[in-house]
């Protein structure tokens, strides 16, 4: 195929030529960094948690009384026992958070008491001796809380833990040549805090974007929180019997002892609602860009058969020469579909300009990754196939011009 | 001339229906993906007290110095509330028209009727200048008085919400509630009070929650009774103190605190009120760093604490790149449409018509199309303010709205966009050579 008479002729379209170019580049600049951004968000979605979410829910329990610290801790006591009596609960556990709560306690971590730039920004979770158990949290060294060393835990209260088992995250951030076991840290404490055990994966209570940098690193304190105005009770169900659970634990609980309040909006969620709260924005925003992306994929396809179409509509005559001349219908389909193969990749090396140049300026103005040059290059593919794509039946329709098109009048 | 040069329009269109309703789809859902995302943008970016928020003002002071900056996230930015030291002594120096430091709280409230279940409702412990500053409108009674302040009376402002809750909806005014197993006596029904974002506490609230502003109550009262706050506690080192007591003995930030300032001059008496507060401080070994105080107006506060989310701005962003891809778009469309009429111009020239009609008969055209477009666009912009809660958080889609003023700028952006595209084609159109369009012919 000659590309030099198919430039000739594109000089004679200028206009039409630059504004199909100038929409390929607009649309890949905006599908690639839609499409990353897609990508970004659908990665924080599928964050593992760590935990056995399958089985699990969470209640958020307040009391309508204002009960001292050890009536509180003889409350939780209760409660606890009375949710494991529950035929279909499995183990339950008080806990001041859980993973993916939306919002947490976070504490900045150094290795020496004087230090001033923190080493991290840990999740902070006080959890009992079945916390880990009931969560269904994998610990892959070291051992779990014995009851004598959890303790109790008023409001705000300080409460020096000598001990705390972290992620294996935190363990790297931490002690990046390994061995954590043993090793200690301070947790905004005076005195040193011991690892006693690490857990594979426990994710942070909150999902925001300032933590990024602290992804996956949560510690545990053996630390009974003893509020009254609030705690969550965190139930694991036996296998396949969490509806039930879920209907038996909130009665149970009321039964029990009826000045509480468990909200009746978000008081009792599964794990798979948590998950689901957690990232309704991610989702959100996911959701969006994809359908963005549908609609400037299918607009610019519907622009390249329109303005192909009546490219064709106007050159019939010429058509009907060159097939009189010899062309076969192959010809006149490869003229058409290297005409849009050329525009196309002028397009597009604007596009590849104007796709980084948006990343750049979202990058700086709202803190976004740098794009991968194997988005830019997957738009480029895309982008092309489905030029290619648009100008197929407008092209076919051109080769059936017959050639005697020339003979008449435009 | 004008109705016929619609006339024509109307025609030619027609006369390529695909092509007519190819370039309508295309407007109709640029217009209506930048009106759908700046729906909920114009919602959460609106300011929330238009008529005042130039003179409200939020104080910060530089109490933890550079460790508080230490892990470098903030910059050099002071922490974003008061701890409870200089939250009470900018309330006692009262320097500004009304101020009032809060804190939220979220207590349980035991109904009168005894077979109901106690229940958790949000709400500030705020001082009573807060409802003057924030012109906060009540259905029953008013507010607490500065007396009550001083003497920390048992006192409560409830929402119309919870007073439909408690008392079905009656003048409760003088009536009891028991907060946190106290009672404390209704002086004032606010009248469906729900700013948002909820500007005059971001700090605790993050502005947009789906939250209830249930009960007000005075500061003053919620410290002695030792009503734990419910919202963010930053601290820059562990209190030492334990407990409510401790926190308040403790450098931790959990205050909020706006201030009122009607003119320059009392902005920069302010300011230097501060100033001097600070070097005092200073001067008596509580800091050993330089100033570094900020008193911001609410829009900047409100700018510089991001409470417009950066989703909502970068789906701006795109659908606006989206429409100007369909813009492009519908230019190269209309492009093709004018030029295939070259002779029909080429005729109405040669008869006379000036360059001018040509603009005219063309723009119409255009601006028809793009009314067209405009009016695909608002079904589809309707259908999408509706469908964003699908999409967005609720506390954030239900802010979005259609209105009387929504509607207008959908279809003046459609057509002006629309035309604005057709104004090179038409160029293009007007600058057909009759003689040569007649020869060919």
């Amino acid at each position: 195929m000659h590309i030099q008479p198919i430039l000739v002729a594109l000089r004679r379209h200028k206009a039409g030529t630059v504004l199909i170019a100038l929409q390929i580049a607009l649309t890949l600049a905006i599908v690639c960094n839609a499409l990353f951004i897609i990508h970004e968000r659908v990665a924080h979605i599928s964050e593992p948690s760590g935990v056995d979410e399958a089985d699990l829910f969470v209640i958020a329990n307040q009391w309508g009384a204002q009960y001292s610290t050890q009536e509180t801790v003889e409350r939780i006591q209760q409660d606890i026992a009375t949710l494991r009596q529950l035929p279909s609960v499995q183990e339950a556990s008080a806990a001041n958070s859980y993973p993916m709560r939306g919002v947490g306690w976070d504490n900045f971590i150094t290795m020496q008491p004087d230090q001033r730039a923190p080493t991290s920004d840990a999740a902070y979770f006080t959890g009992d001796e079945n916390f880990l158990r009931t969560l269904g949290v994998k610990l892959i060294a070291g051992r779990d809380f014995r009851p004598e060393e959890v303790q109790n835990m008023g409001l705000r209260q300080n409460v020096a833990t000598p001990v705390a088992i972290i992620t294996k995250a935190m363990a790297d951030k931490l002690f990046p040549k390994g061995e954590a076991l043993g090793k200690t840290f301070y947790a905004m404490t005076s005195t040193p805090i011991t690892v006693i055990g690490i857990v594979d994966v426990l994710h942070r209570g909150d999902v925001s974007t300032w933590s990024a940098p602290y992804a996956g690193e949560s510690m545990v304190v053996p630390i009974r929180l003893a509020v009254p105005s609030g705690l969550f009770y965190i139930v694991r169900a036996k296998s396949g019997q969490l509806a039930a659970a879920m209907r038996e634990a909130p009665k149970a609980l009321y039964a029990e002892n009826r000045m509480r309040i468990i909200d009746p909006k978000d008081g009792l969620l599964s794990f798979a609602q948590v998950r689901h709260r957690a990232f309704e924005r991610d989702r959100g925003m996911a959701i969006l860009m994809g359908i963005i992306c549908v609609v400037l994929l299918a607009i610019t396809a519907a622009g390249i058969v329109g303005l192909t179409s009546f490219w064709v509509g106007q050159r019939r005559r010429q058509i009907g020469v060159r097939r009189a001349l010899g062309a076969t219908h192959r010809d006149i389909l490869n003229y058409f579909m290297t005409e849009n193969l050329l525009i196309s990749l002028g397009g597009l090396a604007i596009g590849v300009l104007l796709a980084f140049g948006l990343n750049l300026w979202l990058v700086t103005r709202f803190t976004l990754a740098m794009l991968p040059l194997t988005y830019v290059l997957g738009g480029v593919v895309i982008l092309l196939l489905l030029g290619q794509g648009a100008v197929f039946a407008p092209a076919l329709r051109a080769s059936r011009v017959p050639p005697i098109e020339a003979t008449r009048p435009a | 001339m004008l109705g016929y040069y619609l006339d024509l329009a109307v025609r030619s269109l027609k006369r390529s229906p695909g092509l007519t309703a190819l370039m309508i789809l295309i407007v109709g859902f640029g217009v209506a993906a930048s009106m759908t995302s700046y729906s909920v943008f114009r919602a959460v970016s609106g300011d929330p007290i238009p008529w005042k928020s130039s003179r409200l003002f939020v104080p910060q002071i530089d109490i933890w110095g550079p460790k508080g900056h230490s892990d470098g996230s903030s910059g050099n930015e002071p922490p974003e509330a008061l701890d409870y030291t200089d939250a009470v002594a900018l309330m006692r120096d009262h320097r500004g028209k009304y101020q009032s430091a809060m804190y939220r709280v979220s207590p349980s409230v035991v109904p009168p009727d005894p077979h109901m279940h106690p229940i958790n409702v949000g709400g500030h412990a705020v001082y009573s200048e807060f409802f003057s500053m924030l012109d906060v409108p009540f259905q029953f009674g008013g507010a607490w008085g500065a007396d009550s302040d001083a003497q920390h009376a048992s006192v409560v402002v409830i929402n119309s919400k919870l007073n439909q809750k408690l008392f079905g909806g009656a003048n409760s005014v003088g009536k009891t509630v028991n907060i946190d197993s106290k009672d404390y006596r209704v002086v004032g029904v606010l009248d469906n009070w729900n700013p948002k974002p909820t500007f005059f506490d971001v700090v605790n609230t993050g502005g947009f929650t789906t939250g209830q502003e249930d009960v007000f109550l005075p500061f003053t009262r919620a410290i002695d009774v030792g009503m734990g706050n419910d919202g963010n506690t930053n601290c820059a080192e562990v209190p030492t103190g334990s407990g409510f007591v401790g926190l308040q003995q403790s450098s931790c930030v959990w205050i909020a605190y706006m201030v009122q300032l009607d003119d320059k001059a009392a902005v920069s008496a302010y300011k230097d009120y501060l100033d001097g507060y600070f070097r005092d401080q200073k001067a008596s070994g509580r800091f050993n760093w330089a100033l570094n105080n900020r008193l911001r107006d609410l829009p900047a506060w409100l700018e510089s604490e991001h409470v417009v989310p950066s989703d909502t701005k970068i789906s701006l962003l795109v659908a606006l790149g989206l429409l100007i891809a369909c813009l492009v778009n519908t230019a190269g469309l209309l492009l093709a449409k004018f030029l295939r009429r070259s002779s029909e111009i080429g005729v109405r020239r040669a008869l006379g018509a000036p360059r001018m009609a040509i603009y005219v008969q063309f723009l119409v055209e255009a601006g028809t199309v793009g009314l067209s477009g405009g009016l695909l666009g608002l079904l589809l912009t309707w259908v999408g303010i509706h469908g964003v809660s699908w999409v967005l958080p609720k506390e954030i889609a239900s802010l979005a709205r259609v209105d009387l003023s929504l509607l207008a700028l959908t279809l003046a952006i459609a057509v002006l966009a629309t035309m604005l595209a057709g104004l090179y084609p038409t160029f293009r159109a007007s600058r057909v050579q009759p003689a040569l369009q007649l020869k060919t012919n």
